[in-house]
């Protein structure tokens, strides 16, 4: 065991004073940037990387992970508590996670993203020690046809989530999808719905369209509403994780990295698309699916895995490929680039303390951060005992300096508060946010791979279908479409449990 | 408890945007260089190619004490157009500068922009770096020859990849290797990736034919054998690198992605020498000649009107291939 023996050389690097303390600074800063909607991960690397010039790259690196894992912590926390992400991996977790706090629950729900954060990037980080060669080999066979396939499962995948009414779920998605239509198209540089204003050249980021729909939304229609209802706290309840919640959790919690690990390894894979799958699945797999929607615990505890277990697929492609799949990891990237090291190939033989000591890094980090998240998940639930005209105030006041802090242009203030009001308009006429969300991120995505692979395979359709991997999908999604009517076909077999499955009025 | 949460969170807030400028502060003796409150902006994200000039050479100026705290801040925006409208904006103002280069001269043509480089006071050129032509380890093409012969027969079969959106450096590069070859840059397929790290898994995977991108991203993979590196685009071979250059391979290209600063229109003589000073004591410094070996940045110092001329023949070469792919 070559790897194993590395690995403990690599404690021996992680576990010296210095590099405990750079990860705790590491982990923290994290948490912070995370709990903040706009300050990514990848924008808080690249502005500290001027200040660990002076550093040795070692500690620089450790740190440097400490606020990649910890911003996917901390992510989560304003997600349940404010129905905020703080990033777009989190949206997810807002779901189950805010209707979990609104009833009392927010300290569990906290407990059971962060023991999910822990149990995800620990697993994944035993399978990058254990896979990365392999994973990275795979990851490099995956191309466009293979993404689209992905991207058309995960939409298939998304009508689960559409709430109660199909259509006007379908209505919300379509409204993501044309707010994700806003820029510069990337293939030929042509302008769409930017009614020629430069600052929507690029389309409007991600975290703005979900802290508009998800926050700005909510406040003006708390707002509009508080008056009828009562002004009063939200109950804070019991702060530990119950024995049933336990059981409902736990086969989340390993559930989520085999989901999340795979696609933080390929290219254009990132967190936000395995969290969706992996809300789905636990939603089809679970005993409660009446609650889901209302605060099923299993709708935050495997989402949350899955997007720790894609951090650490991340850093398998940046490692032994020098691929950056996420804007964090292309900072990081160029990160090591400053300090004259080549990630790649090459990296594991010509650093091994560094590359080494990075991964058991990993592992202290992610022990930190649970020793700092557990305790702290009642004191951030405490959140919610501020009144709510205060409380709204408040994630106004975060959600502004957030959406301002993603490009500091005051114009994307005027989106941010545009937005809003038609997340205010959504929840009047009753319609779901997430489905917009998902199609903001999910639709340039798709259209981009689409048009990739056909221009690959020079405009044959053939080209969408000509690899194993994406036939493997479709087969898959045709399985999951044909499903309800093959159950009608095939009678007699626990059919009461595919009653409970329907989605209630 | 009320209180306590809130402070915190507030106190982080303070720590991450406040942090790094407070400690970068450095200061310098005078060398006659000062400009005090000088700001240097980045039309593009943190962590991109300008974002890493500026702040190398901010960093660099202050630790050889040419001028004290340069403000680095970032304003991007349709690939450096935002930025740019910004500059140009602020007619006469002596103590704001912009870091960019050949991408943003693409970005205010692909993006129609009504501000274009011409409006600015140029200071000076930094650095350049060519771009490669690599193939995967496996692929049928052996040499540059044998993959342009296969290009032309049938330009739509053999997909080029690069790690730029129309109007950008890779893709200038591709359509003026595409036109030195007699290929017409509208028959080219050219895919575009979000920069060369996503365009690195298409070609180790030999999704496209072949990749067009800057040597930097690629040098371990082409050293490690993942890579197998045809031609570079630069007038020169590039040191311990075995491949020609497109020019001794009979195709007629020269092509480098460079870096520069550029200033507001409008600024008196004293104002333009005053910068273009510290600019030309920067790239003379040890510091900035350290960086430049450890980024593996070519110097391509060129300062005041020759650097202007050189900019509006860059405009020229972007204009004329896009109004030749009809963007």
């Amino acid at each position: 065991m070559n790897a194993l023996n590395s690995l403990i050389d690599g404690f021996g690097t992680a576990l010296t004073p210095i590099n405990l303390l750079w990860a705790a600074v590491g982990v923290l800063l994290g948490t912070a940037i995370g709990v903040l909607p706009g300050i990514g991960p990848a924008m808080a690397v690249a502005l500290l990387l001027p200040v660990t010039y002076g550093l040795d790259p070692t500690g620089a690196f450790i740190m440097f992970a400490g606020i990649y894992y910890g911003a996917m912590f901390g992510g989560s926390t304003t997600s349940i508590l404010l129905n905020t992400p703080g990033e777009t991996a989190a949206v997810v977790a807002a779901i189950e996670g805010h209707p979990m706090a609104k009833s009392g629950r927010g300290a569990q729900a906290l407990a059971a993203a962060a023991i999910g954060h822990f149990a995800g990037g620990l697993i994944g980080t035993i399978l990058l020690v254990a896979l990365a060669p392999t994973v990275a080999d795979l990851a490099v066979g995956i191309g466009a046809p293979d993404y689209f396939a992905i991207m058309v499962l995960a939409f298939i995948a998304v009508t689960s989530v559409l709430g109660s009414s199909r259509i006007r779920g379908l209505a919300s998605l379509l409204i993501g999808l044309t707010i994700g239509l806003v820029g510069l198209d990337q293939m030929t540089g042509q302008q769409r719905l930017t009614f020629g204003t430069l600052q929507l050249a690029d389309g409007i980021d991600v975290v703005i369209v979900a802290v508009g729909l998800f926050a700005i939304g909510e406040a003006l229609w708390i707002a509009a509403h508080l008056r009828r209802t009562t002004g009063d706290a939200i109950p804070v309840g019991r702060p530990w994780l119950g024995r049933s919640e336990l059981r409902r959790s736990w086969k989340p919690w390993l559930r989520g990295p085999v989901i999340g690990f795979p696609f933080g390894a390929i290219p254009a894979g990132g967190a936000e698309i395995p969290t969706f799958l992996s809300y789905v699945t636990e939603k089809r797999l679970s005993r409660h699916k009446n609650e889901f929607g209302k605060g099923a615990v299993e709708g935050v505890a495997g989402p949350e895995s899955a997007a720790s277990a894609s951090a650490a697929g991340t850093l398998v492609s940046m490692l032994t490929l020098g691929l950056p799949t996420t804007a964090v990891a292309a900072v990081m990237l160029a990160a090591f680039q400053q300090y004259g090291i080549q990630p790649g190939p090459l990296l594991f033989e010509r650093e091994p303390d560094l590359v080494w000591g990075l991964i058991a890094s990993l592992f202290v980090g992610m022990v930190l951060l649970l020793a700092l998240n557990l305790p702290l998940a009642p004191v951030w639930a405490k959140l919610l005992r501020i009144p709510r005209p205060y409380l709204y105030a408040g994630i106004l006041f975060f959600a502004a300096v957030g959406a301002y802090a993603v490009g500091g242009e005051a114009f994307d203030l005027v989106i941010l508060l545009v937005i809003g009001l038609i997340g205010f308009g959504m929840r009047r006429y009753g319609l779901p946010v997430l489905p917009a969300v998902i199609g903001v991120i999910l639709g340039p995505a798709a259209e981009q791979q689409l048009r990739r692979a056909l221009q690959i395979s020079d405009g044959s359709v053939t080209g969408l279908v000509n690899t194993p991997f994406s036939v493997t999908v479709y087969v898959i999604v045709a399985l999951l479409l044909a499903w309800p009517l093959l159950k009608k076909l095939l009678p007699g077999r626990r059919t009461e449990t595919a009653d409970s499955g329907q989605p209630e009025e | 408890m009320r209180l306590r949460t809130p402070s915190a969170l507030l106190g982080a807030a303070v720590l991450v945007l406040a942090g790094p400028p407070l400690i970068t502060s450095g200061s310098g003796a005078d060398t006659g260089t000062q400009i005090p409150g000088l700001r240097l902006m980045v039309p593009n994200s943190p962590g991109g190619g300008y974002d890493i000039t500026a702040r190398t050479a901010a960093k660099d100026a202050e630790d050889a004490g040419l001028t004290h705290n340069i403000e680095v801040f970032n304003l991007p925006g349709a690939g450096g157009t935002v930025g740019l409208t910004r500059l140009v904006g602020e007619h006469g103002n002596g103590k704001l500068a912009m870091s960019m280069g050949l991408g943003v001269v693409g970005a205010a043509r692909s993006n129609h922009s009504p501000k274009t480089l011409a409006d600015t006071t140029p200071i000076a050129r930094l650095t350049e770096e060519p771009d490669v032509v690599v193939v995967a380890e496996d692929s049928p093409y052996k040499d540059i020859k044998q993959l342009i012969e296969a290009w032309k027969e049938k330009p739509g079969k053999v997909p080029a990849g690069g790690g730029s959106s129309p109007g950008g450096p890779d893709h200038m590069a591709t359509m003026l290797t595409a036109r030195a070859a007699d290929i017409k840059p509208k028959d080219v397929n050219y895919i575009p990736y979000d920069g060369g790290g996503e365009l690195l898994a298409s070609i180790l995977g030999n999704k496209v034919a072949f990749g067009v991108s800057g040597v930097g991203e690629y040098l371990d993979q082409i050293k490690s054998g993942e890579l197998r590196l045809l031609a570079v685009t630069g007038p020169e071979r590039v040191k311990g690198l075995d491949a020609p250059t497109l020019q001794e391979s009979g195709y007629d290209v020269h092509f480098t992605n460079w870096r520069g600063i550029v200033a507001p229109p409008g600024l008196s003589d004293a104002q333009r020498t005053k910068l273009t000073g510290l600019v030309r004591k920067l790239r003379d410094s040890p510091e900035w000649q350290e960086s430049m070996a450890k980024n593996r940045w070519d110097d391509a110092f060129l300062t005041g009107d020759r650097f202007g001329d050189f900019l509006a023949e860059e405009d020229g070469r972007v204009v004329s291939v896009l109004k030749e792919l009809g963007l």
